[in-house]
């Protein structure tokens, strides 16, 4: 199997990228909140990166900052193809009126900006990385949900399907077993996509001032701190901004490259 | 003698395969195949799936499809090697010198264009003639090819005309800008057998009178033998025989051709009466939201160990009849009583012996597979389903299964996309084996697979009747599939059984309209077949 350059240098990207968020505690130099240097130090042998606004090393908070926003997205994105998986394969199979409140819920969710529903919620609700999780990850299902319902109803009104319902079998061995192995190709795509999705919205939540919370490092509330650098020309905002973009950069690329291989029908032993 | 129309010499056709799961390779397709084709003659081309006759068909105008090479050997027509020509030069060639009609008119015509504006095209864009005359031509052939209304017919769209019409306008599509040759892809593959012999005819008469050279492609000998003056059998890619068309169907010379000839002879002997397994009475059906009854007062009886055919065009309701007695369509009136009990008409009122003892077949079997799951799974999962047989017990029983069916060890490992045509239907039956049925349903099972691999299938299920004693529904359109395998027949029409009974009281006159219009429009293997029934038709709606 041959890989594509793009596809080579993603794979290679996002894989630094997840070594670094699981080793941060042995990589990072400085400790995550350790004032160790003057406001907005240049880059040195030192502090490679510089430091930020009140003097923290900007590399190590990088790093720390990778596990926390990695991990959150992560979780946020599992949760949300958990959920958004079942019940689309669940609406597909069942159809009737399971299908009609499940989708028109869905419809309603959609039909609101998933950010001022976050906002709203998450100023109403205790700021912790639990309930942070479980509000991204129920608003982003709703996608998922999209996705593998219509992946799924093509798939549902296959032959084999029927033979399965013609054998008696229940809801869940449909779901489980006959359709959900010959929908993951394109699961498995789109779920890198949600992933940065997720990176993104977190992100701007964290900017915002209503996602993760000091004193625990993240790209976005990164940027927050140090953005009113950019005025005296210091570069410390844009650090954690080129993270961002380099992560979704590369983790596109590999998506990119699953999409291409990916056939939802195509079966035998991979692809 | 003078220069023949066609000539090819050491054609060799290659592709790249893509097999799932491996690197892709180089496959050659035809392996150095010679053909001539004189004016006006008509050549058969004739073979299984992958005998590589419709890439032999398009390799006369120098044409590969998707990604196919043309890597050697040399293609004359009209004198001219076309092979190498460039695009500009086969673009005035195709269209001009040589026209196409594919299988399937409905998936060939653009549905969004009136029929005349395609039909004329090729000669318009070609500058052949002028719009009016190309028209002039088009209804022309369209009254030769006894389309109703040539006139206007051309007004309407294609999903305004019926399928074997549809055809027939492809056909005159294909002589409007009055080519040398025509290759005929399988023409009537697609159509129900009372079309087919229509269509066919429309054919026959159009090449005789316009005096055009064809290729017809087809993998039904006993069609080709209507139509062609000669016959190239082929298998993989190589010819195994050419001949005239009585030669080749009265005194083959190769052992394939004989196969291919005896296919159809397959003969079946009707079992003697017995007490029904199934009883259908008086059932009624419709699909929800409709307001027609798609079955009509539907009463059957299929003794216990043997085999109903239930015969019909597409449309007849023969797959919804197998739709209610399986309990997917529940019907509105009715009743279904199966081994003595009344089966419940909807699938979620009947028990897990219900569902056990009747099995169904499907017409596709790729898609009767999940194509991500193991042979093994696949027929063990009734197993375990069923009778609980987990482990070293349960392979055991799938191993016995596959040794029924004739597959052998080595098997169970597989995935569906790594088996053939007819091992995949194999499969399936396991499948429904595995479950101890008392009735199979078997919808159309060989109607997707080649002759001689259909041959073994119906072989296989009528030893395994005999060691098992499980009775058969068997839905098909083909005449001779039912005379291999019936003990009783059914023919359907428009929803409803039009003549019932046993095999030989069914097949022998007097017959009723219906049942003597489908029997006399099965094909046989006999020159001048079509001419005769043909004359006979025309002899009776004269004499009407």
């Amino acid at each position: 199997m041959r890989i594509p350059l793009s596809a080579l240098i993603g794979l290679i990207l996002t894989g630094i990228f997840l070594f670094v968020a699981i080793f941060a505690q042995w990589i990072a130099p400085y400790a995550i909140n350790d004032v160790s240097g003057g406001q907005w130090e240049g880059p040195s042998a030192k502090f490679w990166l510089g430091t930020d606004t009140i003097g923290r090393d900007i590399l190590s908070r990088l790093i720390y900052g990778a596990q926390i926003t990695i991990f959150v997205a992560l979780a946020s994105s599992l949760l949300a193809f958990s959920l958004g998986a079942f019940l689309g394969f669940l609406a597909a199979v069942k159809g009737g009126w399971i299908d009609q409140v499940l989708s028109r819920t869905v419809d309603l969710v959609m039909a609101v900006p998933s950010l001022i529903v976050a906002l709203v919620m998450l100023s109403v609700l205790p700021l912790n990385l639990t309930v942070l999780i479980l509000v991204m990850g129920i608003l982003d299902s709703t996608r998922v949900f999209r996705l593998s319902r219509a992946v799924a109803a093509d798939i549902a009104v296959m032959d084999f399907v029927e033979a399965a319902r013609l054998r008696g079998e229940k809801g869940i061995w449909v779901i489980f077993r006959e359709i959900l192995p010959n929908a993951l190709s394109p699961l498995v795509a789109e779920f890198g996509l949600r992933f940065i999705f997720a990176v993104l919205f977190i992100s701007t939540l964290s900017f915002l001032g209503l996602g993760i919370q000091p004193p625990l490092a993240d790209w976005g509330g990164m940027v927050k701190e140090n953005k009113d650098g950019l005025i005296y020309g210091k570069s410390a905002a844009l650090l954690p901004a080129a993270a961002i973009a380099a992560l979704a950069i590369s983790v596109n690329l590999v998506a990119d490259w699953i999409l291409t291989r990916t056939s939802s029908l195509k079966g035998g032993r991979g692809g | 003698m003078a220069e023949p129309l066609l000539q090819i010499r050491g054609l060799v056709i290659e592709a790249t395969s893509y097999p799932p799961g491996e690197p892709p390779r180089e496959v050659t397709l035809v392996h150095g195949v010679d053909l001539t084709l004189e004016r006006g003659k008509v050549l058969g081309l004739i073979g299984e799936s992958g005998a590589g006759k419709s890439t032999i068909g398009l390799s006369a105008m120098a044409y590969g499809r998707g990604g196919v090479r043309l890597t050697a050997g040399t293609i004359h027509l009209n004198g001219r090697e076309i092979r190498l020509a460039d695009a500009k030069a086969l673009r005035s060639l195709r269209g001009r010198e040589v026209t196409y009609v594919s299988q399937s008119a409905a998936a060939s015509f653009n549905p969004a264009r009136q029929i005349m504006e395609q039909v004329i095209e090729t000669c318009l864009s070609h500058g052949l003639c002028g719009k009016a005359e190309a028209e002039a031509r088009a209804v022309g052939l369209f009254r030769k090819l006894g389309l109703p209304n040539p006139e206007t017919i051309g007004n309407r769209y294609p999903h305004q005309v019926s399928g074997g019409q549809l055809q027939r306008c492809m056909t005159a599509m294909a002589l409007c800008p009055k080519p040398d040759l025509v290759i005929f892809d399988e023409p009537t593959t697609a159509l129900d057998v009372t079309t087919q012999i229509d269509v066919l005819a429309a054919i026959k008469e159009a090449i005789r009178d316009t005096g055009v050279a064809a290729l017809y492609i087809t993998h039904d000998l006993a069609v080709v033998a209507q139509v062609a003056d000669e016959i190239m059998v082929l298998r993989h890619g190589r010819m195994v025989e050419l001949g005239e068309t009585g030669q080749i169907i009265h005194a083959p010379r190769e052992d394939y051709t004989r196969a291919l000839v005896s296919v159809r002879s397959l003969e079946h002997q009707e079992k003697p009466p017995a007490p029904p397994v199934l009883q259908v009475q008086n059932l009624t059906a419709r699909y929800r939201g409709t307001n027609f009854d798609v079955l009509k007062n539907v009463s059957l009886d299929l003794p216990v160990g043997q085999t109903l055919a239930v015969v019909g065009e597409s449309g007849s309701g023969k797959s919804t009849l197998a739709r209610a007695i399986t309990g997917l369509l529940p019907p509105t009136q009715g009743r279904i009583t199966f081994a003595g009990r009344q089966l419940s008409a909807d699938l979620k009122g009947r028990t897990k012996d219900d569902l056990r003892e009747i099995q169904m077949i499907y017409q596709m079997a790729d898609t009767a597979m999940n194509p991500r799951q193991t042979v093994g799974t696949i027929i063990g999962r009734p197993l375990e389903f069923y009778f609980g047989l987990r482990g070293a017990e349960r392979d055991r029983r799938v191993q016995e299964l596959l040794d029924q069916i004739e597959m052998g060890k080595g098997f169970a490992d597989r995935y569906p996309a790594e088996l053939s045509g007819g091992q995949k239907q194999r499969v399936c039956i396991a499948r429904a084996l595995a479950a101890k049925p008392r009735l199979i349903i078997c919808d159309e099972v060989t109607s997707a697979l080649d002759p001689l691999v259909a041959d073994g299938i119906l072989k296989l299920l009528l030893a395994l009747q005999a060691e098992a004693g499980v009775a058969y529904l068997f839905i098909t359109h083909d005449l001779a599939t039912v005379k291999a395998i019936s003990d009783k027949i059914a023919v359907m029409f428009k929803g409803a059984v039009v003549r019932y009974g046993q095999k030989s009281d069914v097949l022998t006159p007097p017959f009723d309209d219906y049942t003597d219009l489908l029997l006399s429009s099965v094909p046989e293997m006999e020159q001048g077949w079509l001419e005769q029934v043909i004359a006979h038709r025309r002899m009776e709606s004269a004499g009407n």
